[in-house]
């Protein structure tokens, strides 16, 4: 039993982190919201360049084999940043599912450049009525029927609609599910979705662990720089016991969100009753979080001028996303009753 | 990042397994906290202790078994597994012995260590003042130098099990000029010796848990003070960490109650509710959530960290856990819960409501969770003391 990431896995963690506190501030965020996806785009290029938009393709395919434990800690600092864009879809779940799915034309006009940073994937399950990021992506992967299709952006419509969270730009899908983007049909393609829902869910949880340290320490910092009554709010002992819940919440569902990684990455048994914890824990910290951030923070935290708004949304968001509470309440539910 | 279990750990499993599954008693003990319940848990003890399993993390030379930290998580989890009996002598075990591995002089370990460990020699934690709880630093209680040693004088209160111990440590004010933190030491000292009165006291769940400690001059030698005079505080902070974190309150304990609310869930399922259901759930994810934390910390400090005051997290996890799941347990049972032990209709003998009134003190026991979240915002999260 050793419970602890390798020093390779934290570089790359710290490799991601100093990108994005470089590339990724909080401006960069805001004005994916107002409709200026260039700064975001560039940020997407420079992590390709680092290898991590390919890093969970094979070596062949120019990427790094890495598994679903090795993508958890990057994915966490995206969260932390509150990164805009299908970074999950395309890295956890889109990259993998090509490679095992796609027919050689498929592989040749879109691994490639996924890998390069050049294209992006994203993954519409069945379930889904609406699909987060299609509408900046290249090529959507779609469960339709229960077949897998690869189909270029371009050639399908997509409708957006708003999230509250304006950085994800949510649409509706439609295409024509013709012959030419069917998948490969001698691979068992409803297991793969399944593992992609996984993959989803988990990819998700890390970066709701990575909101939530965002929102703490925002929070924390505030409490430290804001005055009342002559002192700093933070030496106020109710603020104090918020911010510790709040540190609890997001510190018990850390070891969560690896476990389930290395559950997922083992192909452990029962890895997706810990995907579900993880969603589960990393979900309701975040939610949890966001709402002690907001009361420390005052009517401040209560505007769009203040940058918290934009990770409390992500978190509302990505708590319902892939499966909310209730949903894999129910499946750890159907495993130990 | 490996978290199976290594095959010499799943060997220590097995081996744990095979020895409790063959001695546990098969009827539970009286409770630990009465006179004739404590005398049986004590010779529970002596069996533990001969067959080398009261303390399998301390040196052989100890009678331990110089187990791994993760060895020791796995002899808990099969503890609690059979439903062994609780641990009277936690309070040396857990408490008082990580003390004196850190301070101790080898003599002392020589002669308190094994004893301690098989209750031939039982430990009461008396650190407590009427007038000193979470602010244990405002303590009275005076020792006075004399030849050869100190004479105590004071009151310790709320010590548990201390009206069937022989032995109790804490700390004294050593230097009368000093105040708080300075100029206290720590001490052992008889609980039947000349000079002290121990008065037990009932405790809500109707036990005689807890004591009372009059000191009148008693006195102890020199050879019983822990880590040198005035240095009190400090070996007393040293090991708050034990009592917070996993040593008095490791996972295994409480993975054992969420089985044993699954059970309970499905022989009364046909009264509950899908809010039920759901809590029930959520105990058993959070016994699984505080082990994987656990194991998370215990890697950490195999590997030469120290946990320091994030151990307050565990204290308010585990404690909170505990008590929604025997709020949870009481709600499956309805009305019934209020037959108490001895009652014909009490379900599983009354243990449930028994448990959820032990579970209530965990808030406050340890360093109440108000001051663990204290330490928290001030010692983590770095919040201004004032
Ligand atoms: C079951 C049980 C077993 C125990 N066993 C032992 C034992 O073996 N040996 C021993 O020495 N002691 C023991 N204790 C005593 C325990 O350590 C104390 O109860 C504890 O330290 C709190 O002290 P107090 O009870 O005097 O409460 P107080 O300190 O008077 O606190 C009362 C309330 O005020 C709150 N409070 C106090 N200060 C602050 C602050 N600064 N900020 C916010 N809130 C504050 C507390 O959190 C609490 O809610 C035991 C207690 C229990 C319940």
């Amino acid at each position: 039993m050793r419970f602890a990431f390798t020093d390779d896995q934290k570089m790359l963690r710290d490799t991601v982190r100093e990108v994005l506190q470089r590339e990724c501030a909080p401006e960069v965020v805001r004005a994916a919201w107002e409709g200026r996806p260039e700064g975001v785009r560039a940020v997407w290029d420079t992590l390709a360049d680092t290898g991590v938009i390919g890093m969970t393709a094979s070596e062949d395919a120019g990427g790094m084999a890495m598994s679903e434990l090795d993508l958890v800690l990057p994915l966490e600092e995206t969260g932390y940043a509150a990164l805009p864009g299908p970074i999950v879809d395309t890295v956890a779940v889109g990259i993998p599912f090509l490679e095992a799915a796609g027919t050689d034309a498929q592989k040749e006009r879109w691994l490639g450049p996924a890998v390069a940073g050049e294209a992006r994937i994203v993954v519409s399950f069945e379930e889904q009525a609406v699909v987060a990021h299609a509408a900046s992506a290249d090529a959507l992967i779609v469960q339709r029927g229960g077949a897998a299709f690869c189909v270029p952006v371009v050639e399908a419509s997509v409708s957006p609609e708003q999230s509250v969270d304006r950085a994800r730009e949510l649409c509706r899908v439609a295409f024509e599910a013709g012959a030419q983007y069917r998948m490969r049909d001698d691979v068992d393609t409803a297991a793969l979705f399944a593992l992609g829902r996984e993959r989803a869910a988990l990819g998700t949880a890390a970066q709701l662990i990575g909101l939530s340290r965002r929102m703490l320490d925002m929070a924390v910092q505030y409490a430290k720089d804001r005055e009342q009554f002559g002192k700093p709010i933070g030496a106020q002992q109710a603020i104090k016991h918020r911010l510790a819940n709040a540190l609890i919440e997001q510190e018990f569902a850390r070891p969560t969100v690896y476990r389930a990684g290395w559950s997922m990455a083992t192909s452990a048994r029962d890895a997706g009753i810990d995907v579900s914890l993880a969603k589960i824990y990393a979900g309701q910290a975040a939610r949890f979080v966001a709402k002690e951030a907001l009361q420390v923070h005052g009517a401040i935290g209560y505007t769009i001028e203040c940058d918290l708004h934009m990770w409390m949304k992500r978190a509302w968001a990505l708590a319902a996303a892939h499966g909310d509470a209730a949903y894999h309440r129910e499946r750890v539910g159907r495993h130990i009753l | 990042m490996d978290l199976n279990f290594t095959d010499s750990e799943n060997t220590f499993r097995r081996e744990c397994r095979a020895w409790l599954e063959a001695n546990v008693p098969r009827e539970p003990l009286p409770s630990g906290d009465t006179k004739e319940g404590f005398a049986l848990h004590l010779q529970w003890e002596h069996k533990l202790f001969d067959a080398g399993w009261a303390a399998v993390s301390w040196p052989k030379q100890y009678g331990g078994r110089e187990a791994t930290l993760f060895e020791w998580l796995i002899f808990e989890e099969e503890y609690y597994r059979v439903g062994a009996p609780s641990r009277v002598t936690q309070n040396g075990i857990f408490l008082l012995a990580p003390t004196l591995f850190e301070f101790g002089t080898d003599e002392q370990k020589e002669r308190i260590l094994r004893p301690m460990a098989r209750g031939d020699v039982a430990w009461g934690q008396a650190w407590s003042e009427p007038n000193a709880g979470s602010d244990l630093a405002s303590l009275t209680s005076t020792a006075r130098r004399v030849e050869g040693g100190w004479r105590l004088s004071g009151q310790k209160t709320w010590s548990t099990r201390a009206v069937f111990c022989d032995m109790a440590y804490g700390l004294f004010r050593t230097d009368p000029e000093q105040a708080r933190h300075r100029g206290l030491t720590y001490l052992m000292f008889p609980l039947h010796a000349e000079g002290i009165t121990v008065r037990g006291v009932d405790r809500l769940d109707g036990d005689e848990g807890f004591a009372e400690i009059f000191l009148e001059d008693v006195f102890v030698p020199d050879a019983d003070i822990i880590g040198g005079v005035n240095q009190g505080w400090k070996v007393a902070m040293a090991t708050t960490s034990s009592e917070r974190g996993l040593s008095l309150r490791s996972p295994g304990r409480f993975m054992a109650t969420a089985a044993r609310l699954i059970d309970l869930y499905h022989r009364y399922r046909d009264r509950s509710d899908p809010v039920l259901r759901d809590e029930v759930i959520q105990t058993w994810m959070d016994a699984q959530v505080y082990r994987w934390f656990t194991f998370q910390t215990v890697t950490r400090m195999m590997q030469g960290e120290s946990i320091g005051p994030d151990s307050s997290m565990n204290k308010v996890f585990w404690s909170e856990m505990d008590v929604r799941t025997h709020e949870t347990a009481l709600a499956i049972i309805g009305d019934a819960l209020e037959l108490d032990e001895g009652s014909d209709g009490a379900v599983d003998g009354g243990q449930w409501m028994k448990g959820f009134q032990f579970a209530l003190a965990g808030p406050i026991y340890a360093g109440t969770n108000e001051i663990q979240r204290n330490i928290i915002a001030e010692r983590v999260l770095g919040l201004p003391r004032k």
